[in-house]
């Protein structure tokens, strides 16, 4: 053994970790990429949740994943296929080594690859290696032993020394990375702060091994470095996508000095906005868990009405029932922000995966001439200026939103740089003015925005109903007149038709791309990473990724004209290519269609793109 | 202290068939609010969809007619957000028990602070005539031509069971009656049901009849009021005692029975059980009861919701939204 095995400079890597649910491969999935942030380098995370939750230990359906993408320079996604696989068990090899790149590292625990455990996991023969033909680099370390011996003399329970093995495989992967434990350790002894023994145990775990790497060298050829190279400086925090749409509406209450009220019924993958939500009371926060999803949208145009900031939070079933009381907050004119986490559908669906397939429902699921705005976030981090705005733009235009997001942002994670709140714009309710009192009907607008004026039960002197009833323009008063609702129906897709949005933005070779990639909402990190491979192919290509959909930004029509020729790339069949269609005359681009519940994998999308830039 | 009069809750004009309960309902709904003396301005009156959930056109105060069978939910949120409001929900039997019968039990359940006003007419009024949830087992309609088979829902049953604190009832022409029961509703915190025996002159009519008129009444009805015996009838002849597992009507001077043998209405007892014997008594061998039948103090969902929310703020921490963001592991990158 020499001490000085090479270190290899990478770009980028991927690092999955996988383990029975209960093993804790998400936070040894957390604690590396936030060790790799610390140091600057971007992250970007997914977890992969097993598909039956009460599998039995070390069965194939008890598996979970937790994919880690680390870069120099920024990155998009949590990574096609990985640099490394750490597979605590037999089930997570067997389940998981067709996420491993040819060249990948597999790092194995070989205690639990014992006769039960291979049976378990559906292997015939008692060489898992072999039987799946593997021919990586494989570091199999008796990582159960060495953990129980390390631990032995601290008096811990054989169960609790048993949950402390996902920090070994973590103090493996920081040695093959160079990263410095310290930061980890700190993150523990924060974290197990009420229990220092705990955290001493699992500090003490991570070194074990790491240094079991750094002694044995295991049976790599090299180790890795991952330099920083487009350090942005401030205070970053590892953030969900669900979280940080959380932290969106709870920043646009504060900055509009409302209460934020949020009405909801629990539904995969919706339900952790309901619980980020549920613990922030002491900011005056809300909630109400309701008895069904239309009581959810229900209360909360209760609540908008009595003057709140309010939001409803779902997934696609739930928007279905929901759509009746959204329709109250269109015909109202009551500001309310509707939370759509995509997952796939129909129906039942697929609950726990993600797609695009919501989009129609968003813009057109309801009776009648129901102009909605809809903005849909790009990334985990995206989510928090998506709830943000789509906050700002209910109150200040007295609209329902539809906010999308998808159960690929909601559940991953990215560098999330401390917002500071005076950087955001003021968000301002339309609240009727003073010498309204007296006179004041609920319909009068603002001439430029259109929005009505709003008036809060307890002011004195602007009593005044609301209805679902069509209702006279000027009094307010139940109108059937032909002429009036047709008026009506046109002043409130015309108010939602001249909210300002901002321009979209066109990435990549923005002059002379011979291909447009378009895309919208949740899957700009992959289209992004297959444009810039592409790029680096020397193909002309760019991309235009839209975070707002209704109304659609006013340089659109432009943009996707300006190319000769452009494909839009969505996860469902072709509806955001649809409604550009309807809304873009003569537009008529290549579609890209995919609807596996799965993110989108960069290197289909490269093959599928050039194909088409090569016709 | 009582500065406004029926006329300042009053607007517009009532678009109901002559004659309809719900005219009636609504001048003693008038009345009770100059009654309770609480600012127009600060009551929001939110009603669903049908005859009777026109209601919250007619109120000069902040109103909502919403979808059918949602009022409960909607104003489940008003009342949350801003529980000063005074928050009135007006639902017919349809809009209350058929389409919003999940949001009617929970709300009841929760015990939020509302007004929950039921008028039962038994009946499908605006979409012109079609049996409802409370229309009795056999009952002809257009939709039942030859009898529904079905049983009605008892909104009393309901109600208890949803563990309801305030029950009451009240017919619509009835107007002290109605008055009465809506200022103990709206005095009660928490959800109030106010069952309103309301007539539909066009689709149901006289199915109130017993007890439509003050003859009527005095024969068919006993109203109830707490801490007094349970004594009606034209001469004030009959009492209500308890026998067994049940209540029988006894004659008073009959039998060697007296006032003191008569049961004395206790509206805050906490045990339901006679309470909902009580609100389920029919005619021809029982008197409807009328008046407030239950009446018991608990905890309101709204105040609980505020008093959580003040009790977190005391504990933790962190107050606004920065402070929020630093309760998370941060890095700094330089
Ligand atoms: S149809 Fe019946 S309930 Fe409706 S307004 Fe006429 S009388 Fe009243």
């Amino acid at each position: 053994m020499s001490d000085s095995l090479e270190v290899k400079e990478l770009d980028h890597v991927v690092v999955r970790f996988s383990g029975d649910s209960g093993d804790g491969m998400q936070l040894a999935g957390n604690i590396f990429s936030t060790v790799s942030a610390t140091v600057g380098n971007d992250i970007c995370t997914f977890p992969d949740y097993p598909a039956d939750i009460r599998a039995p230990q070390g069965s194939l359906t008890g598996v979970s994943g937790f994919q880690v993408h680390i870069g120099a320079g920024k990155v998009f996604t949590p990574g096609d296929k990985c640099d490394v696989l750490v597979a605590m068990n037999a089930a997570a090899l067997k389940t998981q080594y067709k996420f491993a790149k040819s060249t990948a590292c597999i790092i194995i625990d070989t205690d639990a690859f014992g006769e039960k455990d291979l049976e378990k996991a559906a292997f015939t023969t008692q060489d898992p290696i072999a039987e799946l033909g593997i021919k990586n680099d494989v570091i199999a370390a008796p990582i159960t032993q060495m953990v129980k011996d390390c631990l032995a003399d601290t008096g811990m329970d054989n169960k609790a020394v048993l949950k402390c093995r996902n920090m070994f495989a973590l103090g493996l992967v920081c040695w093959l990375f160079n990263r410095d434990l310290n930061i980890a350790f700190t993150m523990l002894r924060e974290k197990f702060a009420k229990k220092p023994e705990l955290a001493e145990a699992n500090v003490k775990v991570i070194q074990a091994g790491y240094d079991y790497g750094a002694n044995t060298h295991s049976s790599v050829a090299h180790t890795y470095k991952i330099e920083s190279k487009t350090k942005v400086p401030g205070k970053y925090m590892d953030i969900m996508g669900n979280k940080a749409t959380a932290y969106g509406f709870i920043a646009a209450a504060e900055k509009a000095g409302m209460r934020l009220f949020l009405g909801s019924y629990p539904i995969t993958p919706a339900t952790d906005v309901l619980h980020e939500l549920s613990k922030h009371k002491s900011l005056g926060v809300t909630t109400v868990q309701c008895e069904d999803e239309i009581a959810g949208c229900a209360s909360s145009v209760g609540a908008a009405f009595a003057g709140a900031l309010a939001v409803t939070s779902t997934s696609g079933p739930g928007v279905c029932l929901k759509s009746e009381a959204m329709n109250l907050a269109v015909i109202t004119e009551l500001p309310l922000v509707i939370l759509d986490v995509q997952r796939g559908g129909p129906s039942t669906g697929l609950p726990t995966k993600s797609e695009q397939t919501d989009l129609l429902q968003a813009l057109f699921g309801r009776n009648g001439e129901s102009p909605m705005p809809v903005i849909a976030a790009t990334s985990p981090v995206n989510c928090f200026d998506s709830a943000f705005y789509a906050c700002k733009m209910a109150v200040e235009h007295m609209t329902p939103v539809v906010l999308l997001t998808d159960a690929f942002v909601a559940n991953g994670s990215g560098a999330f740089r401390l917002p500071d709140l005076n950087e955001y714009p003021a968000i301002v309710p339309p609240y009727a003015p003073a010498e309204m009192k007296g006179s004041y009907t609920p319909y009068t607008r603002n001439e430029e925005t259109l929005a009505r004026y709003w008036a809060v039960p307890g002011s004195e002197g602007y009593t005044h109903i609301l209805g679902g009833l069509e209702k006279d323009g000027r009094t307010g008063a139940i109108s059937t007149d032909p002429d009036n609702h047709d008026k009506m129906c046109r002043i409130r897709a015309e108010k939602v038709a001249r909210i300002p949005v901002p321009d979209v933005e066109v990435q990549g070779c923005v002059e002379d791309a011979e291909l447009l990639i378009v895309g919208f909402g949740g899957t700009y990190g992959h289209l992004h990473s297959a444009m810039e491979s592409m790029n680096a192919e020397g193909k002309k290509v760019a991309l235009a990724h839209f975070t707002y959909l209704n109304p659609l930004p006013a340089n659109a029509e432009s943009v996707l004209k300006k190319y000769k020729k452009v494909v839009v790339a969505e996860q469902n069949l072709g509806q955001f290519a649809a409604y550009l269609r309807m809304k873009i005359d003569g537009f008529a681009p290549y579609q890209y269609n995919e609807v596996k519940g799965q993110p989108f994998v960069v290197s289909e999308l490269v093959e599928a793109f050039t194909e088409i830039y090569n016709k | 202290m009582c500065e406004y009069t029926a006329k300042d809750y009053k607007k517009g004009q009532p678009r109901w068939c002559p004659g309809c309960g719900d005219h009636f309902f609504l001048a003693s709904l008038h009345k009770a609010m100059a009654e309770l003396g609480v600012a127009p301005h600060d009551i929001a009156v939110i009603s669903g969809i049908g005859c009777s959930s026109r209601l919250p056109y007619y109120m000069n105060t902040y109103a909502m007619q919403t979808i059918h069978g949602r009022a409960a939910a909607i104003a489940t949120g008003c009342k949350v957000a801003n529980p000063n409001l005074s928050v009135w929900q007006i639902s017919g039997d349809g809009d209350g028990l058929a389409i919003g019968g999940n949001h009617f039990i929970h709300a009841v359940r929760r015990n939020v602070d509302l007004n929950m006003i039921l008028l039962n007419n038994r009946i499908y009024g605006l979409t012109k005539g079609q049996y409802s949830p409370t229309s009795p087992r056999g009952f002809v309609s257009k939709s039942s031509p030859y009898g529904t088979v079905e049983d009605p829902f008892r909104p009393a049953e309901l109600c208890f069971g949803a563990r309801g604190r305030f029950f009451a009832r009240a017919v619509a022409t009835d107007a002290t009656g109605t008055v009465e029961i809506l200022k103990a509703a709206a005095q009660h915190k928490g959800a109030s049901v106010c069952e309103i025996l309301q007539n539909c002159v066009i689709f149901n009519n006289g199915t109130h009849d017993s007890v439509a008129t003050k003859e009527g009444r005095a024969k068919n009805a006993i109203y109830l009021r707490h801490g007094e015996p349970m004594i009606f009838g034209e001469n004030n002849e009959y009492g209500l005692m308890q026998e067994g597992f049940g209540l029988k009507v006894v004659k008073l001077g009959e039998n060697g029975v007296t006032e003191k043998d008569i049961l004395v209405h206790d509206a805050h007892c906490q045990d339901n059980t006679l309470h909902l014997k009580l609100a389920l008594m029919e005619g021809p061998d029982f008197p409807i009861a009328l008046g407030v039948i239950r009446d018991v103090e608990a905890p309101t969902y709204n105040d609980a919701v505020h008093e959580q929310i003040e009790d977190v703020k005391a504990k933790k921490p962190y107050h606004n939204f920065t402070e929020l963001l630093y309760t998370n592991d941060i890095w700094e990158v330089k």
